[in-house]
């Protein structure tokens, strides 16, 4: 495996959520292009640590937010760069899929719009090209102009994927993506992650030791609010240093 | 437990049952057009043209929907996106306050400054008038009708998940761009239905509208002349005439205009709110 250059650094990261730590001294080095897992039980942080890479924890006034987060040289928590900008370089994936509430084409054509590109047949092409990399194109080609809502649960979720593809992010971040899908649909979702990863740094979390298995490059294992232990995944999986790394892979975490 | 539920339940159909019986006999008289559509309203000759108070109403209520949507939508917006939290939980008590403010002292504010008020910008239009005016009316009723609308709307934009807005936004929109074309689209059904039920309201209200708008049977061309809306009507003549059989049934017809139109925006308002979650 060739040296693997770094995408996001972590330095120091601590989340209050008012009087309460939820992420305690937060230190990773998230490699590029490829799979980091971040891996939990439910309420360790794995959440809020995600929503610190893209700053929606501005949205939340109880939120305090300290240390470092640097992504191309620049520390983004701190960044004069206009929060939109830094937004646009990672597309963002939630535990249900949450369509705009338009149709299946504007859902795509969206983040292209915004960032304004309006020229319709450009907007025509870039939309099939999306829906093409998700393998969605087949199954909507001939209604694109329904609302995004009449899709499958793991049809949305692919499309909310793509229209997080559109505004060229270097980076996925994915809570949960398939928590609320059933296992086809997920696999189908895993696939895609599989073959977006030469193109983009994807950060999944999940609470899911099997899906860590099958896709990760290198995992880091949260616990309360913790990171017990990180590692590239083989390293990882096969031979675990701390006591509660052991316990969880075997099955047996309080 | 039961009886009472059946009372409450079937009162509508009952008051509904009623007007109908009532008016049957103008109805026997007068073809339903013409008494909806003809311009003459002489009780005394026998003509009972609605067509002037239908209008008025009709004049009122949206120059009050006109006022009070927008200001409602951005007041719902502000509060639920912009605002600090604590914020909304003063705003509560004041919609309360606002709604439980009896018709009548409404009237009493319109009177004592809506109508001065309206007739000194008169001029600025080029027309003199007493005040006592459609625009009057449609200013007091804008008023009333707020709480209303604007209960309805912050509850919706408060149940939109915050996950939604966090997609736009993940997706380099603005805030603003994110209300605009995100929100504002998610909340669209509950803001029609909102408006409904601000016409519905805004459709039967008659105290305060009757104080303040002038009640001159003419049909209004602007929002500047006096107008005389339907409910003005049945509250300033009932009880009056009834020697006149004709005319009691005329006014129990008009009273039934009022409430097909304000069950019909009930029923429309109610409807969109739950079918129409197209999205």
């Amino acid at each position: 495996m060739k040296a693997t250059e770094t995408e996001i650094k972590i330095n120091n990261l601590n989340v209050f959520h008012g009087n309460h730590h939820t992420l305690k001294n937060i230190n990773i080095e998230i490699p590029k292009q490829k799979i980091t897992v971040i891996l939990g039980s439910s309420g360790c942080g794995k959440t809020t640590l995600l929503k610190c890479l893209n700053r929606l924890t501005d949205l939340y006034s109880n939120i305090k937010v300290n240390g470092e987060i640097i992504i191309n040289g620049e520390d983004i928590l701190h960044s004069k760069e206009d929060i939109t900008n830094i937004r646009r370089k990672m597309g963002l994936l939630s535990q249900m899929p949450y369509p705009l509430p338009m149709n299946i084409y504007n859902n795509i054509a969206y983040g292209l719009k915004i960032s304004g590109r309006k020229k319709k047949k450009y907007l025509n092409k870039r939309v099939e090209y999306y829906l093409k990399q998700i393998n969605l194109w087949e199954e909507v080609k001939d209604r694109l102009k329904d609302p995004a809502s009449s899709l499958s649960l793991g049809q949305q979720q692919r499309l909310c994927l793509a229209r997080g593809l559109t505004v060229d992010p270097n980076i996925i971040l994915a809570d949960e993506p398939t928590s609320a899908l059933d296992p086809v649909s997920s696999n189908a979702i895993e696939e895609l992650f599989l073959n977006l990863k030469q193109h983009y740094t994807t950060v999944l979390v999940t609470h899911t030791l099997r899906q860590a298995k099958r896709i990760a490059d290198y995992v880091v294992f949260m616990y309360l609010g913790e990171i017990i232990e990180q590692g590239p995944a083989d390293e990882f999986f096969n031979n675990p240093k701390m006591e509660k790394t052991k316990s969880y892979l075997r099955g047996t975490s309080n | 437990m039961l009886a009472c539920l059946l009372l409450v339940m079937t009162m509508p159909l009952l008051i509904g049952i009623g007007l109908f019986l009532k008016s049957t006999l103008l109805l026997d008289n007068n073809s339903i057009i013409n008494l909806l559509f003809s311009k003459t309203w002489k009780p005394l000759n026998q003509n009972f043209g609605f067509y002037p108070f239908i209008i008025s109403s009709i004049w009122v209520t949206l120059t009050a929907i006109i006022i009070a949507a927008p200001i409602c939508l951005l007041t719902a917006i502000y509060l639920t996106q912009y605002s600090k939290k604590y914020f909304l939980k003063i705003m509560h008590p004041v919609i309360d306050i606002l709604a439980g403010i009896p018709s009548v002292v409404y009237g009493v504010c319109g009177v004592l400054i809506i109508v001065p008020f309206v007739s000194t910008i008169a001029p600025i239009f080029g027309k003199q008038s007493s005040g006592y005016t459609i625009l009057s009316g449609g200013i007091v009723l804008s008023i009333m009708i707020t709480p209303f609308i604007l209960n309805i709307l912050i509850e919706i934009f408060r149940n939109i998940p915050d996950e939604l807005k966090e997609a736009s936004l993940s997706l380099g929109a603005t805030k603003w761009e994110t209300i605009k074309f995100v929100l504002i689209k998610k909340a669209s059904p509950g803001i029609i239905s909102s408006i409904g039920l601000g016409i519905s309201r805004a459709f039967g209200e008659t105290m305060a509208v009757l104080m303040v708008v002038g009640n001159v049977t003419k049909i209004p061309k602007n929002a500047l002349d006096p107008g005389y809306p339907l409910p003005a009507l049945i509250a300033n003549n009932y009880g009056e005439m009834l020697s006149i059989p004709m005319y009691d049934s005329a006014l129990m017809f008009g009273a039934l205009i009022l409430f097909v139109v304000v069950l019909f925006f009930n029923i429309i308002s109610r409807l969109t709110i739950t079918k129409l979650e197209i999205y």
